[in-house]
């Protein structure tokens, strides 16, 4: 049967329909951070920024940029009604403390039981930089990883043993992809959902390995 | 009488020492203290140890720094950037020191060396490259490394409002890192765009107070940016 990857737009939709009322939510730089667009109507839901925000609201108009108020990623935000500031040990100890129910990041390669890879390439003439990748991973109650299954050689980013250096151990509990929603146990992946017309066989070929019933 | 208001940029960095520990606050463009690192460049103190969260962008502020061949040594968290070529190139040809921390770590051990504390168990990095060689511990079945106080000798830093006393009020997300490292080091300086009287600070609201602040130097305001206070660097 054919099947269609879900777009970049529908995979944070995928993601924001998991995400419930009142939650307190970190999303990572680059593709996690589409999933405030998608955040169902009637929900509130406060998201946190490392660098010092609760209550973080979307990019300001043209013309009304404050470099005072900026997200992880270095761009212009805005502050809702209740948000508060704080400084950079609070921030850290809202991960660290287990404060945020969810925070949603990148990886380069999650494997099986939820180690995390998404910090470093291990490429030795790489310059390393880690920033809070290591303290988000591990701090938040649940840790969600955003990706595309596949390089784009084809080779599946989900694995056995990360071959990339770690960012965490056993901390990704959910993997939200272009074709498939999975759980990371102690015991490897479960099915959470495919998209339509993809079976649960063909996933396990795909990513080679075994993944258990949802 | 206490006053730690500094006539001037020069003379609050005048003990700044050859082989110091300088920390910097400042997370992308906010909170950066450009005017006070523009002014350790003309203090002239040199093989310095750098604490900031990045390693400097273009070719001002650390970046201009760490060109000028004062810096021996840098603790930070992401010093790779788009615009780090002068971190890059002093890195690569193995002219400058990296000890790379996890954000919430390097901010921990700043806030260990403040609040005295010898060492303490973190769960950020275990496992990983970052912790190799560290001290760990399993406590109620969770794993942890054992991470050191970062003390400084000079923190530099921006805040918005100040009084002579040293409270100090921020701005926004230009807090980041300036309460923590105004705690960790033995000369503290702050710039603030006002200066305030004794008392206009609500005591409720003062988010430094002045019992970590040593030198305070107003400075005016950088042209505003597109609604901004400050530009893009």
């Amino acid at each position: 049967m054919s099947y269609q990857k879900r777009s970049k737009e529908q995979l944070a939709q995928r993601v924001a329909q998991d995400i419930h009322d009142g939650a307190y939510v970190n999303l990572g730089i680059g593709m996690p951070t589409l999933v405030a667009n998608h955040l169902p109507a009637g929900i509130e839901v406060i998201l946190h920024s490392e660098n010092g925000i609760l209550g973080m609201g979307p990019a300001p108009a043209a013309g009304q940029e404050d470099y005072d108020l900026i997200n992880a990623g270095k761009q212009p935000v805005t502050m809702l009604a209740g948000g508060a500031y704080f400084h950079h040990a609070d921030s850290f100890a809202m991960m660290r403390g287990g404060h945020l129910d969810i925070c949603v990041l990148g990886a380069f390669q999650v494997s099986a039981t939820g180690d995390l890879a998404n910090w470093h390439t291990g490429e030795k003439d790489a310059i390393p930089a880690v920033g809070g990748a290591m303290d988000l991973a591990i701090g938040a109650k649940q840790t969600w990883v955003m990706m595309d299954l596949l390089t784009k050689k084809g080779e599946s980013k989900v694995v056995a043993q990360c071959s990339y250096p770690i960012t965490g151990i056993a901390c990704v509990k959910r993997i939200y992809s272009e074709l498939a929603t999975l759980e990371c146990t102690p015991n490897g992946l479960k099915l959470i959902d495919t998209v339509e017309g993809l079976t649960h066989a063909e996933l396990e070929k795909m990513l080679g390995l075994p993944i258990a019933a949802a | 009488m206490i006053n730690k208001i500094a006539p001037s940029i020069e003379a609050a960095l005048a003990g700044v020492k050859d082989g110091s520990t300088v920390m910097i606050g400042g997370f992308g463009t906010a909170g950066i203290p450009n005017e006070l690192i523009d002014g350790l460049i003309a203090q002239g103190a040199k093989d310095l140890v750098i604490v900031n969260n990045n390693a400097g962008n273009a070719d001002t502020g650390l970046a201009a720094l760490l060109k000028a061949g004062r810096v021996r040594k840098i603790i930070c968290s992401f010093p790779r950037q788009a615009d780090s070529h002068v971190f890059d190139e002093l890195y690569r040809s193995g002219k400058l020191e990296l000890e790379l921390v996890p954000q919430g770590n390097l901010a921990e051990r700043i806030r260990a060396a403040g609040a005295g504390v010898g060492a303490f168990f973190s769960p950020t990095g275990y496992g990983t490259d970052l912790a190799k060689g560290k001290e760990t511990r399993e406590i109620n079945g969770k794993h942890y490394v054992l991470e050191m106080p970062i003390y400084g000798d000079v923190a530099l830093i921006r805040a918005e409002k100040g009084d002579r006393w040293g409270n100090l009020f921020y701005r926004k997300a230009a807090r980041n890192f300036g309460p923590v490292m105004a705690t960790a080091a033995r000369l503290t300086v702050a710039t603030v765009h006002e200066v305030v009287e004794l008392g206009a600070l609500d005591p409720e609201s003062v988010v430094t107070p002045g019992i970590f602040v040593s030198k305070i130097v107003r400075i005016d305001r950088v042209a505003t940016e597109a609604g901004g206070f400050k530009k893009a660097a």
